[in-house]
């Protein structure tokens, strides 16, 4: 049903890339359906995966790439990007997230609603569509705001939003505080077949945080959320998702203890889903240091010991999804103290190598690791890629998972800089990236 | 001891449709048709509830439902009374208890009572002596709509059985359709809700009907098609996303009706929000549309109903006279 993607600069913007087959020869190939990788070669033709196997001949007329030995994965499906359009092009616009997507190994992104002039009617959401088509290489699914203006009063026109292509609906990180408006708004969705993201936490007690409350917030004096919020968050969102038997995934689940909440959700047959933010699973409350304001984040970092139950989630299964939740901030918005500067960070170029620690670390291997970036995004939110078979899009990118190098925010394809990454040593570098069998990375290609 | 032989209503009120029975309901219908003639000649009036004091309690607004037994009593002669409660004593602090008491030393004869409360008729009916008419308590019943409903249907149709009848909108708050599901369900339809799930919540699957969400599937070969009224404070957002959604959905217009049998008529309680429920045009098309009708029957129903009544309490005022020690 979500296959009114726009991949029109993907695709049809350029037919005679599709014309020519495509082959990549001598990869690590990375299946994350199989859970597993092979050694050989993979065959594109007309923007599909026509073949995965041992020395391929070429077919007349192919381009050949040599992977020397390089992975090749399905490209990452990121969850929960923010693009500031319409309203903040300053911070992103389509045309930046689209490269800086492209150059993080990401070839279809799900946006999220919370603009500055919030994503909630038929009408915005076409122009964020035709805005989308004209500038973007990646493939683009919209979701749209659960609630008008994300105020948690008046259900948006879901109807009409799912007929303009709105993939799934969240008021990203506002909570819709009235459990009445929530059960309605969840029993319209459900009657209409529509997903709806959840962010799992207690309003009161997380308002105003800027800290997990523990001992880092308590050392450096900031006003803090106990980590509690976010099970109490959970618990009574699965309550009203049982009740209404919505279709429903929480955005982020970062500790341990709404882990173990969603665990027993899971096991009862709650048919829900989560996911987990890179910056969640590689850093703590502790990198913050010294107020340092892109390490601000929505929830805010958590303690060493979430992080661990976070990873060994991701690992388990039981957190589907992990997404950048890329949200770009302009230099004003983080120059401010700790307390009143904006929240969140970039993600699309620190995804893969970020997540990548995890694999090195030996706490992931690369199979598991597609399967949270790439296949359960596809299968959640009803895409095609995430997929290494035969039909698939060919949807790809092609890394070395070894290569080490200090990251430079002033290199980032983002508009906007506000990596916690910065002067970090990471491994992983993209190499290539292609959507529908035509490569978008590195540009100046055809 | 016998009486006249056209009987009465078994109890002495018309709370609902519920405690009525087949044979009951097709009594007022029948009586009703004799109504609707003498309505359309040129003099109406008659002295059948001659002596007789009708008042009317609406604590709630109303200007059809009101006006409709208004012109009903007075045809049939009685002395008819319009008392606006929401703007009178209930408003200085009176219980419904205490305005029963009021009441009762006033000694009417028929009550016609409408309340924003479920049951509230139904508690004020145990306090009176005279006879109450239920017209429309909270979302809990509204007869006299569904009765005029059903002669409507019968006079189109020509019975009132066997027919596939989708009730369409907010069932959730509709007194209307919860009279209609019993009445009609009483005779032997077949009934189909229709409407989104916010309206329509999923026990009314348990009241024995079938419960659509699309509205071309609920409309399939029905006969009637009884579009219910959406109130605008569930219009923006609370129940609904939008008039507009709404409208695409679950408005009645020519292509949704087209899934409907074509001889299929088209009902609503009035009044309407053209646009919002229904398509203006479909609504004054006189092929399909028997909302004016529905109308015109209402006053007769109204007569009937009060005629049965007043009969029913001369019977009973009647034997009280014939009891020894009771009288004067």
């Amino acid at each position: 049903m979500n296959e009114h993607g726009m991949n029109g600069a993907a695709g049809e913007a350029h037919p005679r890339e599709e014309g020519r087959p495509l082959l990549f020869r001598n990869a690590r190939i990375i299946d994350p359906a199989a859970g597993r990788e092979i050694r050989g070669d993979l065959l594109v033709r007309e923007g599909r995966i026509a073949a995965i196997g041992q020395a391929i001949a070429p077919p007349e007329g192919a381009a050949t790439i040599d992977c020397a030995g390089a992975c090749l994965a399905p490209g990452i499906i990121d969850v929960g990007v923010k693009v500031g359009e319409p309203g903040e092009r300053h911070k992103e616009s389509y045309r930046t997230a689209s490269a800086a997507a492209a150059a993080g190994g990401v070839t279809t992104i799900v946006t999220r609603p919370d603009t500055a002039q919030p994503i909630d009617t038929p009408e915005t959401l076409e122009f964020v569509r035709r805005r989308a088509a004209e500038v973007a290489q990646i493939r683009i699914h919209p979701m749209a705001a659960l609630t008008r203006r994300r105020e948690g009063r008046e259900m948006s026109e879901i109807g009409l939003l799912m007929d303009a292509g709105a993939v799934a609906f969240t008021d990203g990180d506002h909570v819709v505080e009235d459990t009445k408006v929530l059960a309605r708004c969840l029993t319209y969705a459900a009657m209409m077949g529509a997903k709806v993201i959840g962010h799992v936490q207690d309003p009161g007690l997380s308002r105003g945080a800027a800290a997990t409350a523990g001992k880092f917030a308590a050392l450096k004096g900031l006003p803090a959320v106990p980590a509690m919020a976010e099970r109490m968050g959970l618990m009574r969102d699965l309550a009203l998702v049982e009740l209404t038997g919505a279709d429903w995934h929480a955005d982020q689940v970062t500790t341990r203890s709404a882990l173990a909440v969603l665990a027993r959700a899971k096991e009862a047959g709650l048919a829900v889903t989560a996911g987990c933010s890179i910056h969640h699973l590689t850093l703590n409350e502790f990198d913050i240091g010294d107020y340092r304001t892109f390490f601000k984040l929505k929830p805010p970092l958590r303690a060493e010991e979430d992080r661990v139950a976070a990873v060994e989630a991701v690992a388990s299964g039981l957190i589907d999804i992990i997404a950048s939740m890329h949200t770009p901030q302009d230099e004003e918005s983080k120059r401010l103290p700790f307390e009143e500067a904006a929240s969140g960070a970039v993600g699309l170029e620190t995804l893969l190598p970020a997540a990548l620690r995890l694999v090195h670390g030996g706490q992931l291997d690369l199979p598991r690791l597609f399967r949270a970036l790439s296949l359960r995004p596809a299968e959640i939110f009803g895409l095609e890629g995430g997929r290494m078979q035969r039909g698939a899009p060919a949807d790809l990118v092609l890394f070395d998972p070894d290569r080490p190098f200090i990251l430079d925010r002033f290199a980032l394809h983002s508009k906007s800089k506000n990596t916690p990454f910065d002067g970090a040593r990471m491994e992983g570098r993209v190499l290539g990236t292609w959507v529908g069998g035509r490569q978008i990375f590195p540009a100046g290609d055809g | 001891m016998t009486v006249s032989p056209p009987a009465g209503l078994e109890g002495r009120h018309l709370l609902g449709i519920e405690p009525l029975s087949v044979e009951e309901i097709l009594r007022i219908l029948d009586l009703a048709e004799e109504y609707v003639a003498l309505n359309r000649q040129a003099v109406k009036r008659t002295d059948t509830l001659a002596g007789i004091t009708q008042i009317n309690m609406f604590f709630e607004a109303s200007t059809r439902t009101q006006a409709s037994f208004e012109i009903a009593g007075k045809r049939l002669g009685a002395d008819v009374m319009n008392m606006a409660m929401q703007a009178s004593s209930i408003r200085k602090g009176e219980t419904l208890i205490d305005t029963a008491t009021t009441l009762n030393a006033m000694h009417p004869d028929i009550l016609v009572v409408r309340h924003p409360h479920s049951g509230a008729v139904n508690l004020l009916a145990q306090k009176v002596n005279c006879a109450v008419i239920n017209a429309g308590d909270g979302r809990h019943e509204h007869p006299t709509q569904a009765l005029l409903d059903a002669l409507t249907i019968r006079r189109e149709k020509g019975r009132l059985t066997r027919l596939t009848v989708a009730i369409c909108g907010d069932i959730a708050h509709s007194r209307v359709a919860r009279s209609n599901i019993l009445l009609l369900g009483k005779l032997g339809n077949r009934i189909r809700l229709v409407g989104p799930r916010t309206l329509l919540p999923r026990g009314f699957a348990e009241l024995g009907a079938e419960v659509h969400e699309n509205m071309e599937e609920g409309l399939a070969d029905t006969d009637v098609v009884m579009m219910l009224r959406l109130q605008k404070e569930r219009m923006d957002g609370a129940f609904i996303p939008s008039v507009r959604e709404y409208y695409h959905r679950w408005g009645l217009d020519a292509a949704k009706l087209a899934h409907a049998r074509p001889d299929a008529i088209v009902m609503h309680p009035g009044p309407m929000n053209r646009g919002v429920e229904i398509d203006g045009d479909l609504a004054d098309d006189i092929n399909r549309s028997v909302i004016r009708e529905q109308v015109e029957m209402g006053v007769a129903v109204r007569m009937a109903v009060m005629d049965l009544l007043a009969r029913r309490l001369r019977d009973e005022r009647a034997a009280a006279a014939d009891v020894p020690g009771r009288s004067g």
